[in-house]
């Protein structure tokens, strides 16, 4: 079974020289830190940044200088500043190569819900609706099963949507899925799974062709 | 031409109750905050507030919900106010959740004189409940869109680093976020600024909200740049 850690490096695998990535808040903010050196990639932050460095130095913080997740970051040579409105311009005209966010559910049809739990939690959709609708390449970084241990990839999302048919590839504790018109489709499963398990951890229609690798992450 | 008021209390002082006010900033990052102070001296009430977040308990517009200022909030994401979502799910304050980058170009639609955009944001959710939606081909695919209206604010209240009495705008780093496009969208729109400075000290190339957009403009003080996740590395 991976951590969030071994997320992270499994989703980094998915990144490819000359990207341009939007990550979301979560673990998909930690593949940052999984890129390969020699690659050529820019991270864009929604709220107005191309080319998102590493967190500041202590005593180096600004106040002016934070990424979507409200946290303080540094620029990079090349990096630019731009207002929301392009931003999402940007993101509209898929300029942005690949997403890779969060999500509390994804339906086997790539429809995905990651911002509101009816009568519980009420903190709004961000920049997500925006992301998953004109996004080229989604891979979502979530957990299998919910704390209940439900299965967060079904036949059809019972929470409130925040795209629909949009979810390319998912990356869980257990396992590596595409999304085809058939279904979630097995590619890899986590060191120590099973088929069985992750069979048994997915209520969603679940293609499984011949043997299933176990994923190298590092 | 010269804009200049002399500070937040000036600038604000014909904002009444029940108006519709957009305010700049993206979390607490370039947000007015001496215009946020003065409308909580001022205690206009029923207020709409068009904004990408809610501020903090104690800070941004948490202030103005504390004191019970706000009608109506439109944002994108409010999840670091607990009073707000106190507020919320008592009935207290009507909030209209919508996309971010619509909420952005909602903004600029206003700011260019267009009525409407269209978006593919929120196809198929609930945003898109009682919208008109229209099909075009995109890269040879046909794909449904939302049509959103351009707002219409009665005043837009926006934070820079630097400005001229032309009203003249330089934001500084990701600061500038929602605050150019807001500028644009104000039936009038409100500049502070750290620093204003005289005529033909910003290099012409280098402005990023021309002053036609402005109003009024001062210089504020006693920033305090309130950083909501201070994240670090190790040397």
């Amino acid at each position: 079974m991976l951590d969030k850690v071994g997320i992270a490096k499994r989703i980094a695998k998915e990144i490819k020289d000359g990207y341009y990535v939007n990550l979301g808040i979560g673990i998909p903010t930690l593949v940052a830190n999984y890129i390969p050196e020699h690659m050529n990639v820019v991270l864009q932050s929604e709220n107005g940044l191309l080319g998102m460095g590493p967190f500041p130095f202590e005593g180096e913080e600004d106040a002016d200088l934070i990424n979507a997740g409200k946290q303080t970051i540094t620029t990079l040579p090349g990096s630019s500043f731009f207002d929301s409105a392009m931003s999402f311009g940007m993101i509209r005209s898929r300029k942005v190569d690949l997403t890779i966010l969060g999500a509390m559910e994804v339906a086997d049809n790539g429809d995905i819900a990651n911002w509101k739990i009816p009568g519980k939690m009420v903190k709004g959709m961000g920049g997500a609706m925006d992301l998953v609708a004109s996004a080229k390449n989604i891979i979502v970084a979530m957990q299998h099963v919910n704390k209940a241990g439900e299965s967060k990839l079904l036949p059809k999302c019972d929470l409130p949507l925040t795209g629909v048919r949009c979810v390319k590839k998912i990356v869980t504790e257990l396992a590596v899925l595409d999304v085809t018109p058939q279904g979630f489709r097995l590619l890899e499963r986590a060191p120590g799974i099973s088929v069985e398990q992750i069979k048994n951890a997915t209520l969603g229609r679940l293609i499984i062709e011949g043997e299933i690798p176990e994923m190298s992450i590092d | 031409m010269n804009k200049t008021v002399a500070n937040a209390d000036e600038a604000i002082k014909d904002i009444q109750d029940n108006v519709t006010i957009m305010l700049g900033g993206f979390g607490l990052c370039g947000i007015p905050e001496n215009c946020i102070s003065a409308l909580v001296k001022k205690g206009v009430k029923g207020l709409t507030c068009i904004s990408n977040n809610a501020g903090v308990d104690d800070f941004g517009i948490g202030l103005m919900l504390k004191t019970r200022q706000v009608k109506k909030m439109i944002s994108s994401y409010v999840g670091e106010n607990a009073e707000f979502e106190r507020q919320l799910l008592s009935g207290e304050l009507e909030v209209e959740l919508i996309p971010q980058g619509t909420l952005a170009t909602r903004c600029l639609a206003a700011g260019y004189g267009m009525p409407a955009i269209f978006t593919p944001a929120g196809v198929g959710t609930e945003v898109a409940i009682g919208k008109e939606t229209r099909k075009f081909m995109v890269e040879g695919v046909e794909k449904e869109f939302l049509m959103e209206m351009a707002f219409d604010a009665d005043f837009a209240i926006v934070k820079a680093w630097k400005g001229d009495p032309h009203g003249n705008l330089i934001f500084r780093e990701t600061a500038r976020n929602f605050n150019p496009m807001m500028a644009m969208a104000g039936k009038i729109t409100i500049a502070e600024v750290e620093e204003l400075v005289p005529a033909g000290a910003l290099d012409p190339d280098q402005i990023h909200t021309p002053g036609i957009y402005i109003h009024r403009i001062f210089q504020g003080s006693n920033y305090e740049k309130r950083i909501e996740q201070r994240t670090v590395r190790k040397l």
